[in-house]
């Protein structure tokens, strides 16, 4: 074991044995908005939505916008670590176990909205016993849950053989309860060769499950809106539009909690510059890529003019929703996309601040796609009116802690960084070591080339980093 | 037409359903004068209810219909002349204890290239309906007689059939509905879903309670104007309460249109174009514009 990997595991380790009090702050300051959030709820549960500015003709708001936003954000976990790992990228190793983090989190806060959404909560279960296959709300169902499946034993199975190192050097320094949880969890890993083939088969079985499953889940959401005869909605390109939204959302929310993480773990010597400007890049070309998106559809319908669209297009434009809709063109993705692309701010600084405003012009993107079409009149009447309340804003605020909670929840229990994939790429910088089967062999195999440590983890050098 | 009130609870009643589409078959006019001595006969010689044999063939021949409903647009007004808010709805608000401010038939004012009118909306019962189809646990659903029902006891509250439907119809139950002492004692059923749930969607439902029973919706028999008429396609008969007339014809000869054609929902409610003239300027209710239709 040579240094780096010791400076690594120890680095991985230490939160999860050392709570530091700025720690124990934040999951008090986050429980408490969390509680906050609770408590609205439970009034709205007590007095039905009539606590939310909902009403008869904007039917949905913040709670779906919410919901659109969390599935979003889930999607750049698997994006980041399925579809880099399939290609064989090196740098993604260091991100991806928190990439992952995030997808699980987001998942079980986005699925919780319509939940809290429903008029009759109690009845969910409905959905299993009458549920009709004709019902997008089903497409989603059966989408979400088998994401959030395949998300799970997607983030096991690389976490088995960090989950063993657990159960094996950290004994005494954690409560009973969680040895016992690793040894369980651990599997009986013992890292022997055929184990390892076996993990590496299951790993790359699932990357190749996970990708076309990620892109139905934002696919069905969009088609929530698009099975509708809204004007708005009414859109073919919906389901891409969507996928392209929810990555673009997602690698910002990933960059994000890399700029957190790094400063509250010190994890700056592995979350580094370089991956911060590899992500960035990926960030400018999905925000390339659904400008595009925005741009035809906004397109289409402007250049015909239909009175139904014009009518929501003025309303965006000039109109109520003016506000949020230039917010999102300059701060969701004017600025950030100039911040990424200028090489003066191609840098940490510039990706994170980026990332930070596309994160929040995600969210008012997703507000003025679900509730202007709503509020458009369908009939003979004005424009109609939806002011959400303050259990609205609670819970919805709430989501966000919850989430925040969930994933420094998984933070504290499992190695932030994957461990023995880190392993196999620091080895190359000791003295050699016995040949390990990869995760990226056969992808080295393929182009010839024998399988050398990949050392792209890292400040691997421009090249190292686009294919091991 | 000389057709009186019972002769029309007649042919709403199941006592007129085979008869009068036997009647239609034979032919046109004649087919209706058939089918009022009949339902004369009926009213006049046999006791009340003795035409049918009880519960069960109510049933089936109250589900041969196909119910529709007309608006003419050249008989309403929006009350104007009366002076008092739409009868229509007050008449249905009044039927079903609507709860808060809903109207379950919403009496727009639109402006249509200079033209002013009033423009009555129930819910469309669309055939082809986009909140049955996206409804995830089948709360919504067609009835037989092609009435779109909730089942307020499965709904789950999710309100994607009112983001879906195109016609604003539906409503929702926000907060906990009043408890009315005169509807505690209602037995539920989709087509008369008293006493209200708190977190399910609620509608017009073509009075499919009173259709049962024989009597024309509410709404129709709150129109001071004539203007709604309740029609079934099956026996192609439609009434406004004051006169039976041929469904068919009347949609023909008015130039009958729906609401959003286009979108392919094929609703069941129509409208015969105007502009409330047939009762601008006049006294409602003195009968000059009602006997004026297309009988
Ligand atoms: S008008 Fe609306 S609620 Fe009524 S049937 Fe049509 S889609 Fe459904
Ligand atoms: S609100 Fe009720 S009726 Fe409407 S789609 Fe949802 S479950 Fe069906
Ligand atoms: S048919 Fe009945 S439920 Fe529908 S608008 Fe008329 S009175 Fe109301």
């Amino acid at each position: 074991m040579n240094a780096a990997y010791r400076r690594l595991e120890a680095a991985s380790f230490r939160p999860l044995t050392e709570h530091t009090r700025g720690f124990l702050a934040l999951v008090a300051g986050l429980f408490f908005v969390a509680g906050w959030g609770a408590y609205a709820w439970s009034l709205q549960l007590r007095h039905g939505l009539a606590v939310t500015g909902l009403n008869d003709l904007v039917p949905w708001g913040f709670y779906i916008t919410n919901f659109v936003m969390f599935i979003g954000i889930s999607h750049a976990g698997t994006f980041i670590s399925a579809v880099l790992r399939l290609t064989g990228v090196g740098w993604r190793k260091p991100v991806v176990r928190m990439a992952e983090f995030m997808t699980i989190a987001s998942l079980v806060v986005g699925a919780m909205m319509p939940l809290v959404d429903l008029g009759r909560p109690e009845r969910i279960l409905n959905v299993l016993r009458f549920g009709r296959l004709e019902s997008p709300i089903l497409w989603d169902l059966v989408s979400i849950t088998s994401y959030l499946v395949g998300s799970l034993i997607y983030l096991y199975l690389p976490l088995i053989p960090d989950i063993a190192r657990c159960r094996d050097a950290l004994g005494d320094r954690v409560p009973a309860w969680r040895r016992r949880l690793y040894t369980a969890l651990a599997a009986g890993w013992r890292n022997t060769p055929g184990q390892r083939e076996a993990l590496e088969r299951g790993i790359r079985t699932m990357c190749v499950i996970i990708i076309p499953v990620m892109i139905s889940v934002h696919t069905v959401v969009s088609w929530i809106f698009a099975m509708t005869l809204r004007t708005g909605w009414h859109s073919t390109i919906f389901g891409p539009y969507f996928v392209v939204g929810a990555i673009y959302s997602g690698i910002a929310a990933v960059i994000t909690g890399m700029a957190i993480f790094r400063r509250a773990y010190r994890l700056q010597e592995w979350f580094t510059d370089r991956h911060f400007v590899y992500l960035g890049n990926l960030l400018l070309a999905t925000g390339l890529f659904y400008f595009y998106f925005t741009f035809a559809e906004y397109l289409t319908i402007g250049y015909k003019l239909e009175p139904a669209d014009k009518a929501l297009l003025l309303e965006l434009m000039v109109g109520r929703y003016a506000w949020v809709f230039w917010f999102w063109w300059l701060a969701g993705w004017l600025v950030p996309v100039l911040l990424l692309a200028l090489p003066p701010t191609r840098n940490a600084w510039g990706v994170v601040t980026a990332s930070v405003l596309i994160n929040v012009g995600m969210w008012v993107k997703r507000y003025f796609i679900v509730v202007p079409s709503l509020a458009l009149p369908l009939m003979p009447y004005e424009w109609a009116l939806y002011r959400p309340t303050w259990v609205e804003f609670s819970i919805v605020i709430a989501a966000f802690a919850g989430f925040a909670l969930l994933l420094a929840g998984l933070a504290k229990l499992f190695p932030l960084i994957s461990l023995w994939e880190m392993e196999e790429d620091l080895a190359g910088e000791a003295p050699a070591r016995e040949e390990r089967p990869r995760v990226g062999r056969r992808a080295a195999r393929k182009s010839g080339r024998v399988t050398r440590p990949a050392v792209a983890w890292g400040d691997g050098g421009e090249e190292g980093g686009a294919n091991d | 037409m000389g057709l009186t009130r019972r002769d029309i609870l007649r042919w709403l009643a199941t006592a007129g359903a085979g008869t009068a589409a036997a009647a239609w078959a034979k032919g046109g006019a004649a087919g209706l004068l058939a089918l009022v001595r009949e339902a004369r006969a009926a009213a006049e010689g046999r006791p009340e209810g003795s035409a049918h044999s009880g519960e069960g063939m109510a049933r089936d021949a109250a589900e041969t219909r196909q119910w529709v409903m007309v608006v003419d647009l050249a008989r309403c007004e929006g009350c104007r002349t009366l002076d008092r808010p739409p009868q229509c709805t007050v008449a249905c608000t009044a039927e079903h204890h609507v709860p808060f401010d809903q109207e379950w038939i919403k009496v727009y004012e639109a402006d249509d290239h200079g033209h002013h009118y009033f423009l009555p909306t129930p819910c469309m019962q669309c055939e082809k309906a986009p909140c049955v189809d996206v409804c995830p646990v089948g709360a919504s659903y067609h009835a037989e007689n092609g009435i779109v029902l909730i089942d307020h006891q499965r709904c789950i509250g999710c309100r994607f059939c009112m983001a879906a439907c195109p016609y604003a119809a539906r409503h929702f139950i926000w907060g906990d509905p009043p408890e009315l002492p005169q509807t505690a004692l209602v037995k539920y059923s989709p087509e008369y879903p008293l006493p209200y749930r708190r977190g399910t969607v609620v509608k017009c439902m073509f009075c499919a309670h009173r259709a049962r029973e024989g009597r024309l919706p509410a709404c129709v028999e709150g129109c001071p104007m004539g203007a709604l008429y309740f029609g079934d396609y099956e026996t192609d008969l439609a009434s406004n309460g004051a006169e039976v007339v041929r469904l068919s014809r009347l949609l023909q000869e008015r130039h009958a249109y729906r609401l959003k054609e286009k979108l392919g929902t094929r609703p069941r409610a129509w409208y015969l174009p105007g502009h409330g003239e047939a009762f601008l300027g006049q006294t409602p209710g003195d009968g000059a514009g009602v006997q004026g239709g297309a009988g």
